[in-house]
């Protein structure tokens, strides 16, 4: 019923112009749809359900470390705590968070298609992310794992004694979902743009997308093989990475972080996309610099995959390598810094709207900068000896992660919130939020930076008391954040039944997202777009036919 | 260790204030490239917003200069710091000849240190004030690190294998150290303290605590008492390569390649013969990895290191 390209004959039933949300009732239509929009709400959904049990980790391992004697859990209690939290949050909550909730839904709308490439793969890869994300439950309940998020050899193939083999597989299946999803996007802008939609017309989240799938698929096999292979060793003893069975542990390492640094750039590269539109969207003017963009998602994706040794500056490895892998850290930060740069500029000049979408958008550049930065410090080799394998490194990741991509996942979700939904939400409430989220992160992990160059290990479970006040401030911090990511939920399902109706273009932004009914109609385009000029062309009124027709399509939904 | 807040660690090395000066130099660099971007941005979201008049005439949306220059000016300054970092980090790696060389041997939870003189201590490390100082480290079963917050220095410490470390401690006092690299259960215990004496005070120290027995001499008992002697000593049945001059010779293996006999080596070979065998022998000698410790096999490393430039392996 879906296989639908921009080809196919215009739906004339009413009942399929009614909107994704109406056209079919019940369990089954939910759970059986091809539709892309259905699909996202599916992540959208799972992944809130993940991101709250890696919250709870979260909770419990910030409480526990205001004290600096273990009192509220044991160590191995500890271990897994933290162990839980990175393996939820990184993979079945940061990976799939943007990409999957807003590439899903937005992609096919921004392109002129009515679905994407590969519906029934695009389902598929839902319940293989699903199995996965349910048997770490599982784990969880049978009483979970204890090596960490990065399962460094030979500690989880040979030593540890909790339930590796578990943790490992629900990795592996989840990376199908992965690679399945990044293989529909990249065919999906490939061949399903609607007649017009050239390549330099794509919107910038559409590129930060397409260069996000390409690692996806390119980086997501070798952390399969890699896990495979410690499984390997784990079950049958087979010496891979345990040097006492012959193997070599710094092999682990380098095929990990040959997929897990590449998979930074899958965390904030749809981020950078979302902050892109935006920044747009509330300046009302056109992007500055749309190619340096553009072109920075892909150097971005190319120069992410040949950085991996920065992770190992003390594991062992040549210092010479150290020394390349130091180099290429810096070469990497210039595509990032281009795109900071730009949107300042694009905020020249502009009609700035001082909303709440702007408000995370602006939360996003100002952590991800901080973050940013601290990075480019740990790629300088004498400081990274000092504060490698420290809280200035966990620090500097949450900035990262947590407060870039988290960031920009709540901006996209405000932004598009009365597209998905069709109604709008209180928008004071949602810059309430952003402030909150953006001072309870800083408050949480900035003191995080002085404990790790005082020296305070990370995986840390009982520390030394002269770390105890930046901890307690902290965990007040975390208090606060977990607040600010409570509220949103509060009044967007409150919005749901008391939102007003939100119309077509509730933000007057550019796009063609925008140009259809909100909610979008189950099929997108009554009739497939034909796009005659590039994106972003403000101010919407004044659109000057400066590139032969009108701005979209003849017809609006 | 005082309950208060401390905002900066303790320097135990002059090294130490380098790092310091390094970070807080680029730390004051990156504060330079990025309070542009704060400073318009809070600007320009003020200046801007939608309603208020303003001079909007002339907007840009690309000029390729302006792009390149932001792109490449701020390049070029870190390139300055990648610089005298690298340099830095590349002297760490490089020990003097003449340094104090001691063992540390890491096991889930706790740190073993061994002395030349054959002073050995758990979870504290005595070291002279002002002296080069090398660390030949190993561990018995999963990855640790040994990380000196005060030295501001730290180095993976990996099974089977040995890593190094180096640094000339030149204030006197008592330092924490600490296990940088997830290990499992205790992983947050396995700490330790790292005292740095005066020369005098340390001589004090290794006499009291010493044992009239140095490392290459308990290296030369086990070599009797493993049975080694049996092939590698001098009457022997067996033919086994002597040992006698071995380290630091460049040794032929089979199959043609040849190996620097380095402390690696002797590892190996004790550990897992099979891996390289000399040149002309039968791979006949049992692997050692199941009968002894890491710590017995950096004795009989002392100890073949010790018959470098003896004549005949005579223990």
């Amino acid at each position: 019923m879906s296989r639908r390209t921009s080809q196919d004959a215009i739906p004339d039933t009413r009942e399929e112009r009614a909107s994704y949300l109406n056209a079919g009732q019940g369990l089954g239509s939910w759970l059986l749809t091809h539709d892309h929009k259905r699909i996202a709400l599916l992540y959208l959904i799972s992944i809130t359900f993940f991101f709250a049990v890696a919250g709870c980790a979260a909770a419990l391992i910030r409480a526990d470390l205001l004290t600096p004697e273990a009192d509220l859990l044991s160590n191995e209690g500890y271990n897994r705590a933290f162990s839980l939290h990175g393996i939820i949050m990184v993979w079945f909550f940061l990976i799939p968070s943007i990409p999957n909730v807003f590439g899903n839904f937005l992609i096919p709308l921004m392109i002129g298609a009515r679905d994407v490439a590969f519906p029934r793969l695009n389902l598929a890869s839902w319940y293989i992310f699903m199995a996965g994300g349910l048997l770490t439950l599982a784990i969880v309940v049978m009483g979970g794992v204890d090596t960490g998020w990065t399962f460094y050899t030979p500690y989880s193939s040979t030593y540890s004694n909790a339930y590796v083999i578990g943790a490992l597989a629900a990795v592996f299946i989840s990376g199908f979902s992965s690679i399945l999803t990044g293989l529909n996007f990249i065919v999906t802008v490939h061949k399903c743009r609607a007649p017009g939609m050239t390549w330099g017309r794509l919107p910038l989240f559409v590129w930060s997308h397409y260069a996000t799938s390409v690692i996806f698929v390119l980086a997501t096999p070798v952390l399969s093989i890699t896990l495979l292979l410690v499984a390997l060793e784990r079950i049958f003893g087979v010496g891979i990475f345990d040097p006492a069975l012959g193997g070599d542990p710094l092999l682990f390492q380098h095929l990990f972080w040959f997929y897990s640094h590449p998979a930074v750039y899958i965390m904030v590269l749809p981020a950078m996309g979302v902050v892109t539109e935006l920044i747009t969207a509330a300046a009302h003017k056109r992007v500055f610099g749309y190619w340096f963009i553009a072109g920075s998602s892909i150097a971005i994706a190319v120069i992410g995959f040949l950085v991996w040794g920065h992770h190992m500056f003390v594991a062992g490895q040549s210092p010479y390598a150290s020394a390349v892998f130091s180099f290429l850290s810096i070469v990497v930060a210039v595509p990032s810094a281009i795109k900071v740069y730009n949107w300042t500029a694009t905020l020249h000049k502009g009609e700035i709207l001082l909303d709440g979408p702007f408000l995370f958008a602006l939360a996003f550049i100002g952590l991800f900068v901080v973050g940013g930065l601290t990075g480019l410090m740990l790629a300088m080799l004498a400081i990274d000896v000092h504060v490698h394998d420290t809280y200035f490194v966990v620090a500097h990741f949450h900035y990262i992660m947590v407060g870039g991509t988290v960031s920009a996942f709540f901006g996209a979700l405000h932004y598009w919130w009365p597209k998905i939904t069709g109604r709008l939400h209180s928008d004071l409430w949602s810059r309430v939020s952003a402030i909150l989220i953006f001072g309870g992160f800083n408050m949480t992990f900035f003191p995080q930076f002085l404990l790790g160059y005082e020296g305070m290990p990370r995986r840390y479970h009982v520390y030394d008391p002269s770390f105890q006040v930046l901890n307690v401030m902290s965990s007040v911090g975390a208090s606060i954040l977990g607040l600010g990511y409570l509220l949103p939920l509060t009044y967007l399902l409150w919005s749901l039944r008391y939102g007003k109706p939100a119309g077509p273009n509730p933000w007057g932004a550019t796009g063609l997202e925008w140009s259809v009914a909100s909610p979008p109609p189950k099929h997108n385009f009554e009739t497939i777009p034909l796009v005659a000029t590039g994106p972003y062309r403000y101010p919407l009124e004044a659109d000057a036919p400066d590139e032969g027709e009108g701005e979209k399509e003849a017809e609006r939904v | 260790m005082s309950p208060s807040i401390e905002l900066w660690p303790p320097m135990a090395s002059e090294y130490a204030g380098r790092v310091d000066l390094l970070i807080a130099s680029f730390g004051a660099l990156v504060a330079l490239l990025s309070a542009p971007v704060f400073i318009l941005m809070a600007f320009f979201a003020v200046r801007y917003r939608r309603g208020r008049r303003a001079d909007r005439s002339h907007r840009e949306d690309r000029n390729v200069w302006v792009e390149v220059s932001w792109s490449l000016i701020p390049f070029v300054l870190v390139l300055g710091f990648f610089v005298w970092s690298t340099k830095m980090f590349l002297d760490q790696r490089s020990p003097p000849e003449n340094a104090l060389t001691l063992t540390v041997v890491a096991k889930q939870w706790m740190w073993k240190f061994q002395h030349p003189e054959g002073a050995r201590e758990i979870d504290e490390l005595h070291v002279p004030a002002g002296r080069p100082v090398r660390l030949t480290m190993t561990s018995q079963d999963v990855i640790h690190s040994l990380y000196v917050p005060a030295l501001r220095i730290k180095q993976d410490v990996l099974p089977d294998t040995y890593s190094q470390l180096w640094f000339i401690a030149d204030r006197p006092g008592v330092y924490a150290l600490r296990c940088a690299e997830y290990c499992g259960t205790d992983h947050s215990e396995m700490i330790g303290r790292f005292i740095v004496q005066r020369p005098e005070d340390y001589a004090r120290w290794l006499a009291r605590s010493g044992t009239d027995e140095g490392l290459a001499e308990r290296g030369g008992k086990l070599f009797v008492k493993l049975g080694c002697s049996g092939c590698h000593g001098p009457a022997s049945p067996v033919r086994a390569p002597s040992l006698a001059g071995l380290y630091g010779s460049v040794v032929p293996l089979e199959g043609g390649r040849v190996v620097r006999a380095d402390e690696q080596y002797l590892h190996d070979s004790i550990m897992l013969p099979n891996k390289d065998v000399a040149a002309g022998y039968k791979p006949i000698m049992p692997p050692f990895g199941n009968l002894i410790g890491e710590e017995e096999v950096s004795q009989l490393v002392a100890w073949i290191k010790s018959q470098a430039d003896a004549g005949r392996a005579q223990p």
